[in-house]
């Protein structure tokens, strides 16, 4: 038989293999299905669960604060603003005892206004905070100037 | 060789080659999901207790290390208030990644909207994040296995094997997905897969002073959240499109899309 009709056939197995040899090499052991769904759910590199797993934790909660600032989060729980983590204001705490910096203070109005702007929602717990309304309640200056935030009442400082 | 051989041979080779090496190592799907029933994470949501204080939007960001500054979020609150002439205002302001600090509407370029206190039937707070879901479309599309559904449930994104196409933003019905403003790769929700496995809570749930948002196993009876779950009315998001959501919301209305 000629030639002109082996030729394409070899064209065609030469890309095959070098498809083949790539895709060896490239694509990782453990990429292909796992987990029992099948193509559709479960087609990938099971190596990546791993990766995700060992991410940092930069939020670290009021009880890992509490091993050193013992004496603020007390007062914390005493007051008010029990239930609100330190790092809501102070910032996430990964790497905060060697690297004192890294802790950003958001001490702006906004940060109370949060909560504190009045919003009489019914159907929402919001109507049940302690509200303000924003222009009429000293307008321009920060909540802190009057307010502890560890211990915001008033009455109470 | 007959021209009958030569098209026969060369079928084969063709077929044989353009079947993916790893169909080789197909299981039985009983077997394997039997293996990990132990364990299903699922999110339960309470939009009453919600305030729209957005401590939980700011708390993921930094988590997972994406720019307060830009609008990207994998978690974002939205807020609805319906009024008497029956309309329905919904807005989210940045994701509420600073809160709601305001009682105008937000709606963009076409400015905001005031509406008076009397004028308000209903009006709440819903967080927003990845569903998880059971039957994930973000999957199905994903073309080159880099989104995928762990044995426990939790959608994941590999970031090594992720090719940008956007498929999966396109595919979600509930628009969680969007681009990593510095990965440069599909991005969403993963219930803090690195957390929940240490036995900390998510980011977000931690960061709610109100406990409006909660982490639970489906799997085990006696997890408070799976109890909420299985007695209580709970709702899911865009049941019909048949993806099987896994969050669940308590207080959810017909308005809520
Ligand atoms: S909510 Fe969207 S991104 Fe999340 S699992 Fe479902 S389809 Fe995928
Ligand atoms: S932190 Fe909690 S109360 Fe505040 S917006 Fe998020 S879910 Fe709602």
């Amino acid at each position: 038989m000629n030639n002109h009709i082996w030729r394409p056939l070899y064209v065609v197995l030469a890309l095959v293999a070098v498809i083949l040899l790539v895709r060896a090499v490239y694509v990782p052991k453990d990429f292909g299905v796992h987990g029992g769904e099948g193509y559709m759910y479960g087609w990938y590199r099971e190596g990546n669960v791993q990766e995700w797993k060992e991410w940092p934790s930069n939020y670290r909660t009021q009880s890992y604060c509490a091993e050193c600032h013992f004496d603020q989060t007390e007062a914390l729980v005493a007051a008010g603003h029990a239930a609100i983590q330190c790092e809501n204001c102070h910032g996430p705490a990964l790497d905060h005892p060697n690297e004192p910096a890294v802790l950003t203070i958001d001490r702006g109005r906004d940060q109370c206004l949060r909560c504190h702007a009045r919003l009489p929602y019914p159907g929402s717990d919001r109507k049940h905070l302690p509200g303000i309304e924003p222009d009429q309640h000293n307008p321009g200056m920060a909540c802190v100037d009057c307010h502890n935030p560890h211990n915001p009442s008033l009455e109470d400082m | 060789m007959k021209r009958r051989d030569f098209l026969k041979g060369t079928a084969i080779a063709v077929a044989g080659a353009s079947v993916p090496l790893a169909a080789l190592d197909w299981i039985d799907a009983r077997e394997a999901f039997a293996a990990r029933d132990d364990l299903r994470w699922i999110f339960l949501v309470d939009t009453h207790k919600c305030v729209g204080c957005g401590f939980c939007v700011k708390a993921c960001k930094y988590e997972n290390n994406i720019p307060q500054e830009t609008n990207a979020t994998r978690t974002w609150v939205e807020r609805y208030v319906m009024t008497r002439d029956g309309q329905v205002h919904a807005d989210s302001p940045r994701g509420a990644n600073e809160g709601f600090i305001s009682r105008a509407i937000d709606r963009g370029t076409a400015g905001p909207l005031e509406i008076a206190d009397e004028d308000i039937t209903q009006a709440f707070f819903v967080p927003k994040l990845c569903n998880q879901c059971d039957l994930p479309s973000c999957v199905q599309v994903c073309p080159v296995g880099a989104t995928y559904k762990t044995p426990d449930g939790v959608v994941l994104v590999d970031r090594t094997w992720c090719i940008g196409c956007g498929y999966c933003v396109m595919g979600c019905p509930y628009g969680v997905r969007f681009f990593h403003p510095i990965e440069h790769v599909a991005e969403k929700c993963n219930f803090c897969y690195h957390r929940i496995h240490r036995g900390e809570s998510t980011a977000c749930a931690t960061a709610c002073p109100f406990g409006a948002r909660k982490i639970g196993n489906l799997r085990d009876p006696d997890d408070p959240v799976t109890k909420v779950v299985m007695t209580q009315r709970v709702g899911v998001l865009k049941d019909a499109f048949g993806t099987k959501p896994q969050v669940y919301y308590l207080g959810l209305n017909m308005e809520v899309r």
